[in-house]
This record gives structure tokens, sequence and C-alpha cells, in this order.
């Protein structure tokens, strides 16, 4: 380390010489005495900020924390108090030590030589010349001199270089095997709704009757049955089966060719999964007929069998076949005709066999 | 009592470097140098937030249940009683409500969480402009890009660990995005998932992520990242006596224990106020994870945006054609490929690799310690911002539904313009900070060559007005003429002089366009003899020069001797 005064000459840029660093300014501390007390003065108050929060802190933990249970009001302000009391604890150490250091330290540049990165060239001739001595030692590369050998070394290293690629295997593979559990992708294929499964409402699970759909209202459904699950498979189940059942006017509704008979006088039931990218589309407006997802916007067009009229998603959302029962509640015909939800590689690939292995491992 | 301690601290030195040799370091790091600029403690917030986080971490992981087994909710926040719920959202309830400070501190890790990625951010835009990643620095880079896409890694898994509605319909995406991977992703999601969506197995896979892997890598690397810090030494801004030679400064110790020491404790108050006064994330009005129920205006963290934001953009149809592909009966997903792979891929890529980008196009000029001004780099500059404005436009249509119904527009009108502003926009950004650079250059010229404006109008006897200029003083001239005027590389011919074709000449035409592509058109610096030139006829030209200027230097005197005057009779 050296002082700007004996340093190297001065570097030439575009033929103007650096002035070298420029002076010192003095600080009013460095030359008014009452100037230097009174930031003396100022860093022990903030020190003492600091120790005042931490009381503050600990007060709000002791005699705040008789707090009513589930009050949220109350236990944001006990939060609160405590936050501030750690905000003053930190805060005052931090101003302190950094009002110390602008105004009492001293603060005169120095400098310091870089040195090259780049090793020396006996440095880096010398690690070569390890490193063929180590590789000469081992028989992997052939000595310099004596060419004998060179065959069998050839086979141990090709070997030893196959075990190392491969060894991770004995590891990763019954790892990773046994993460994915059984790796049934075709159970994407299929959901809860079968033929004369009843629509029940989202998530009460009570049944709907034709009736009680009106032209215009929207029913958020589950299938029948899927309260009765386990907490775990009606999560799996539901996020597949959600469906959203609305009535229209049935002039307004447009039928596509071979599904004249999935609706029931203007009642129809969309897959209320995204085929974007899988988000529950939600929120649907009854003047245009249109189901948006608030996740990425995707429209679809309810009247013209949930085509899609804006946003990312490419395909219409699935359409839910569904019949009306004897007494009166609505029903599916049938599960979908197609994987709910976003697209995957294989989707177009299904096939009917893989239906019964779903049905097992259940 | 001094003397004493100070007995017990030289027995206690001298008992460590007997057996640690640890003087020698000391000795180092105690008066290691580092310049002075406030821009230079945007990484340092990043690092204290991460300190932070990892204080308040291990307080949350106290009070935590990394399980998604089910329960029916009997806990303080009565609103929810009988829910059935995972126990990783009970557990975030009982923090939040049963816990004293808990609440406190899930908010400290979720503030200090969006600090660490903010300042990251930050400081790797500062990096970038000041060109603080040209060699011997290139590597250096590469470790916090990494940092940067772990730190990403790190929020996302964390903020879906109390399995809410929120997060969970994040995840949701998540598994669409894997499931659009080319022949592999329904394993893919099968494996992350452990099974089919959502499973059971996914918030204890992803806590061991959070609290192990990724803050495992982050802090490897923060010690990566600092060790090349120190054994670079510390870039600084250009000025007199800054040489890519040496480094000015102030010593670690007591200058920067005290400043960067005391900055921990200003970012952990910061965060602690912030924490104190503004929830974050109240899980408690979203409810536990259901695949059915959504609500509209829900966002990501913000650095999760602007993968939102191109899943939003990317439409499913382009003029009448279908994004989606069916190719031999498979589905090729390109409306979610595009925009959640493939950008994101390419964009990080180009950060990544962009170090080298520049050097194919500067060539090796040896290692720089003394940063640029971003005026004197254009077309750098220029990329920075287009980059910016590219992702500022995705975060933007990441919460286009708030933007829309804050502004009163139309969400879809606003997407549409959004899907031509990200063609539209960064080259216009990317043209008009290159101009404005340029601008900045020639009045760097234009004061190095004449001085500062005095705002002093002078009027000659001959009728004449001139304004005088004062000269630069010598600290403020060298800023402006120091930096290296780079001219496009110049290429070796295709063939030699036995008319054979070299190896490598594309990969060099390649270079020599993208030379072309930064300096062609620049702005050279003063040189000391077209400052000479200009001394030379501002001062000596000609007898009329002459006398204007000694005109003008009188006149001078004389306004400021009686503005004196005026000023000593008003006191």
């Amino acid at each position: 380390m050296s002082t700007p005064e004996h340093h190297e000459e001065p570097q030439v840029k575009n033929g103007f010489t650096d002035p070298g660093l420029a002076d010192h300014r003095p600080r009013r501390a460095d030359v008014e005495p009452k100037a230097d007390k009174r930031a003396e003065r100022q860093v022990a108050a903030l020190f003492t900020v600091s120790i005042i929060g931490t009381v503050i802190a600990l007060w709000a933990y002791f005699t705040k924390n008789d707090m009513e249970p589930g009050d949220v009001a109350d236990i944001q302000s006990t939060n609160m108090w405590i936050g501030l009391g750690i905000a003053l604890a930190m805060l005052g150490i931090g101003f302190g030590a950094i009002h110390w250091a602008k105004t009492l330290m001293r603060d005169h540049e120095m400098v310091e030589e870089r040195h090259e990165l780049r090793s020396s060239d006996e440095a880096r001739e010398g690690a070569i010349q390890n490193l063929k001595d180590g590789a000469a030692d081992s028989g992997l590369a052939t000595p310099d001199e004596s060419g004998t050998g060179v065959k069998r070394r050839s086979v141990l290293k090709g070997s030893l270089i196959t075990a190392m690629a491969i060894a991770p295997l004995a590891v990763l593979v019954p790892q990773i095997g046994n993460m994915g559990a059984d790796w049934n992708v075709g159970k994407f294929r299929h959901t809860m709704w079968a033929p004369g499964v009843r629509l029940t409402r989202d998530p009460d699970g009570t049944p709907i009757k034709a009736a009680d759909v009106t032209i215009g209202s929207v029913f958020h459904v589950i299938p029948d049955g899927l309260n009765d699950l386990d907490h775990h498979h009606k999560m799996d189940q539901k996020a597949k089966a959600v469906v959203l059942l609305v009535r229209l006017d049935p002039k307004d509704l447009k039928i596509r060719e071979g599904r004249e008979d999935w609706s029931f006088d203007g009642i129809v039931a969309y897959s209320k999964i995204c085929t974007h990218v899988g988000c529950p589309v939600a929120l649907y407006e009854q003047q245009t007929h249109h189901l948006l997802c608030p996740c990425h916007q995707s429209t679809f067009d309810v009247s013209d069998g949930a085509k899609v009229v804006f946003g990312p998603a490419k395909r219409p959302l699935p359409q839910l076949p569904i019949a009306v029962d004897d007494d009166g509640y609505i029903v599916a015909q049938n599960d979908f005709d197609e994987p709910v939800g976003p697209s995957y590689w294989e989707r177009l690939k299904g096939d009917a066999g893989t239906a019964t292995v779903e049905e097992e491992s259940h | 009592m001094g003397a004493k301690v100070n007995t017990a601290a030289a027995g206690t030195a001298n008992f460590v470097d007997d057996r640690t040799s640890i003087g020698g370091f000391v000795k180092f790091f105690a008066r290691k140098l580092f310049p002075d600029h406030w821009s230079f403690m945007l990484g340092e917030i990043a690092l204290y937030a991460f300190i932070v986080l990892l204080l308040s971490g291990v307080f949350l992981t106290a009070f935590f249940v990394p399980s998604m087994e089910t329960v029916e909710y009997e806990g303080a926040f009565e609103t929810m009683h009988g829910v059935e719920m995972t126990k990783a959202f009970e557990s975030t309830l009982h923090t939040s409500f049963e816990v004293p400070g808990g609440l406190l501190i899930r908010q400290i890790h979720h503030w200090s969480a969006l600090l660490f990625l903010a300042a990251i951010m930050t400081h790797m835009c500062r990096v970038f402009f000041t060109g603080a990643f040209r060699k011997p620095r290139e590597l250096n880079w590469l470790v916090g890009f990494t940092l940067m896409v772990l730190g990403l890694a790190a929020g996302f898994t964390g903020y879906s660990l109390p399995d809410d509605v929120l997060s969970g319909n994040g995840l949701r995406i998540i598994d669409g995005v894997v499931k659009s991977i080319p022949l592999i992703g329904s394993y893919t999601s099968y494996w992350l998932f452990g099974g089919e969506f959502p499973g059971t197995a996914l918030i204890p896979r992803l806590f061991t992520a959070h609290i192990l892997l990724v803050p495992g890598l982050i802090l490897a690397l923060i010690a990566v990242h600092l060790f090349l810090v120190f054994l670079h030494k510390h870039t600084q801004y250009p000025g007199g006596g800054k040489t890519d030679r040496n480094v000015v400064g102030l010593p670690l110790f007591p200058v920067y224990t005290a400043k960067a020491g005391g900055f921990f404790f200003v970012v952990f108050g910061v965060i602690a106020l912030v924490a104190a006064v503004f929830t974050i994330n109240p899980v408690w009005n979203y409810g536990p994870y259901d695949p059915s129920p959504v609500s509209a205006g829900t966002q990501p963290d913000w650095y999760i945006l602007f993968v939102d934001g191109a899943l939003r953009l990317m439409p499913g149809w382009v003029f009448g054609i279908p994004m989606e592909w069916e190719i031999f009966g498979y589905t090729l997903s390109m409306n979610i490929l595009t925009p959640a792979l493939i950008l994101p891929g390419l964009f990080f890529g180009f950060i990544a690799l962009y170090p080298w980008i520049e050097k194919w196009a500067t060539g090796d000029r040896g290692e720089k310690h003394v940063l640029d001004r971003p005026r004197n780099v254009p077309v750098r500059t220029g990329i920075g911002v287009a980059t910016i404005t590219f992702y500022v436009i995705l975060v933007l249509e990441g919460s286009n539904d708030i933007v829309a119904n804050l502004f009163h527009l139309s969400l879809n009108d606003l997407t549409i313009f959004f899907q031509w502003a990200i063609f539209i926009l960064p080259p216009i950004m990317f043209w008009v900070t290159r101009r404005i650079c340029m601008g900045l250059q020639r009045k760097d010229r234009e004061l190095v060559l004449h001085g500062h404006e005095t705002g002093t109008i002078v009027r000659h006897e001959n009728g004449e007005y001139i304004e005088v200029h004062s000269p630069l003083s010598e600290q403020e001239l060298w800023l402006r003429v120091q930096h290296e005027d780079i001219a496009p590389l110049e290429i070796d011919p295709e063939y030699n002089e036995h008319g054979v074709r070299r190896k490598g000449y594309r990969w060099d035409r390649f270079k020599q366009s993208l030379s072309r592509f930064y300096y062609e058109d620049r702005v050279s610096p003063v040189t000391k003899a077209e400052f000479d030139e200009a001394q030379h006829h501002h001062g000596h030209g000609n007898a009329e020069a002459d006398l204007q200027a000694a005109d003008a230097k009188d006149a001078d005197q004389r306004l400021t001797d009686e503005w004196n005057k005026v000023e000593d009779q008003a006191k």
C-alpha cells in the first residue's frame, strides 16, 4: 500500500495526463472541535435509540402477548409494536455506525496497487509440468520418453470414464423412479364423471334440479360423491372434475355438431379447468356469455361451444354431456370425451385400455 | 480495565494465531481498500436481505409443518373453524395468530425475499451499465447471474409453502407449463408432484428445496462471489488518480466495518419497519388450497410477474393460426412453451452470455478495473435500456388486469397493445437511449473544448456580445477525456497471399459486424491535440480574439467587483 505521493508514473489517455487524486476536502468535524463533539453526541444518541428500540420490542412481547385469540387487529398491533421495536433497535445501530464512519473516521483516500490476475509464465509452466508428471505417474498419459503400455492404459481410461459416467444412475434411477408414484399419466384422461353421476353444488355437494337453473345463472359444480372421498383423493379428483353449469336462452345457444343431446333446454356444462395452464375459469359474464380465466385472461364463449375468443388458450373448454334423471336432477351422461386442462405431448394418443388400469389404481 | 482487556485480547490473538496463522489474513484484510460510491451498496442490500432471510427463516422453521396431511381447523382464527386444510396451511395460521411476533417474522421473511430479488436485479443493472462485467469479472457475472436464478427459485418455492389458494393456483400454472414440455412433460409433472396434481408430496419436497438445497447453493455461490470480489479487488469509477492498475478507497477496518456493518442493521431495520406496518400475503383471507375457487386480480410475487406476463401476452391464435400444434398425433403447445420456457431461456441466456457478446465486438483489451460512464458506451447502454423495457412490458402485462382497472382501460386492448409493444418499444428505446448517450458525449466534448458557460454576457465597444466561458478544473477535464476510443475491429482478409481461404474467417466476419454495430458510429473523446487547438483558437488565434478575451475577462472582473460591493453594502 502506498500513498498517492509516491506511486508510479501518472497515466496518459488521449494525450492528457492524469492529474492524480483530487485534494482531500476536510469535513466540519475535521476542522471544528465543536462539530466533532456534536457528531460524537449524535452517534451516541443513535446508539441510545437502538437500546430504546430493544426495550420496546421486549416490552411489546411480554405485555401485549395476552392477545385475544383470533382477533386479527389485536394480533397485528402486537406484531406492529414488536416490529417497530426491532426496527428502532436495528436502525439505531446502523445509522449510528454509518454516521460515525462518515463524520469521525479518517476519510483520506488511500491507494493500493493491483496485480495482474494472470499467473506468471513460470507458474503456468510449472503447473502444466506438474499435471504432466502426475498424469505420467498414474500411467494415464504416455511418459515423454518411453511410450510403453499405452494400450492397457487406454482401456483403464475408458473403463474409468464409463464407470464414472454411469455410476450416478445407481443412485438417481431409484431416487427419481420413486418420486413419480405409479407414473400412470393415463389418469389425466379420466375424471369422476360417469353415466348418471349427479351434478352437485361446490362446495356443499347438494344436487341441482334442472328447474333451479334459471336463465343467466351459473353454478360451480362438483360430481356427486366427491365430498365422500378423503381429502387427498378429493383434491386430486376435484382438480380435474370441477365444472361450470350455465343456462342460456336456447336461442342464444349455438349447438355443435354431434353434441345435439349434450345440453338440456339451454343448460350446458363445461370443464372449469382452463385449457391453457389449468387455472379455474371462474368468472362468468352474463351479458356476453363469456367465461374468463383470471390467471391469464383466456376468454371462452359459452354460447358457442366454449371456443376461445381471446387470450392464450387455443382449445375450447371440454363439454360435459348432461341429461336430467327421473327425479329432475341434472346428471352426467358420461365422462368428458377428451382430457381436461392443459395440453400435453401425448394428449391425443389416449386409448381405452388405460381406463381399466386407472380404475384399479384407486 | 482497558489494559486488562488488551492483555486478554492479545492473549487470545496469540493463542489463535499460534494454531491458525490467522495473522496473515488479518494483515491482508484489515486495511484492504474499497472505493466509495453509493451504487456499490446495491449488492450489499442483496447480501443483507439474504442474511435477514436466513435469520427469519430459522424462526419460521420452528413453527411451520411441511405436511399435506389434512386437519380440520380448530385454532385461534375463528372464521376458519371446521375448514379442512393441510397442516402446512394450519401451521401458517398458527404461526400468524398464536405465536407472538410470528406474523411479524413471516412478514419480515416475505418482505426480505421481495427486497432480495429487487436488490439483485438493481445490482445487476449497475454492473451492466458500468461495464463491471468486463475482464476479469466475466466469471463473477455468471456467478451473480446464477444467484439471481437461484433467488427466483428460492422465492417461488417459499411462496408456495403455505398451501393457500393463491400459491396453489401458482403451482397449478407450473404444472400446466411442465406438462407442455415435449415428450417428458407428463412424466416430469408426475415426478414433481409425486403423481397427479396436487397430490400429497409437493409441500414436503418444496420445503426441502426451500430450506436446504436452494439456500445451500446460494450460500456457496455467495462465498464464491465475494471471494472473487476480494481476489479481483473492487472496480472504481473514473477520476483523477484512478487507473486499471490501482484501487483508490478507504480501508475495510474501520471505515467499511462501520459503514457496511452498520448498513446491515439499516437494511434489517427498514425491512422490520415495513414488515411491522404493511401486511403481506394474508393467507387467512385467501383460504387453504382448493382447485375450484379463484379470484380476479390475483398476482404472484413481483419477480414472477414477467413469466406470468409472458403467459398472458402470448395469444393462443396468431392471425388465425393456432399456436398449439398437432404433429403426428402429438401435441406441441407453443402457446405455453414460447412464453414460459423458450422466451425466459433466451432472455436469461442473453443476460448470462452478454460479457462474451460484448467481448467479441470489442476484442480482448486487458483487465478493466475503471468503470465506464454509461454514456461512453452508447450501444451497451441502449441494449440495457431495451432489455429493461422488454422486461417491464412483461411485468406490466403480468398485472394487466390491475393496470387496466386502475386506468379504466380495456383489458383486451391493453394486452393487444403490449403484444405489439414488446416488438416495437425495445428497439425504439435502444435507439433513443443511444442517441441520448451520444448527445451527452458531445456535451462532454463541448465542455472540454470550450469550458463552462458562466452566464456572464459581455458587450464589446463595437457592439458585439460574447459569453464568457470558464475552463474546467483538471479533475473535471480528466473525467471527460480518460475513456478509450474504441474503433471497430479490423480483421485479416479472407484469402491469404497464396489465395487460400483461411479458417475462422466467417467467425471473424461475425465479430467484425458486431463490432461495427457497437463502435462504427461513435463520438470520440477529445484528444490533447484537439484541446490545444481549441485553446489556441480561444486564446491566441488572432489579435481580435485576444482582445475579446481580455475584454471579457475585464468585464467579468468588473461585474464581480461591483457585485461584491453591493453585497458588502447590504451587510
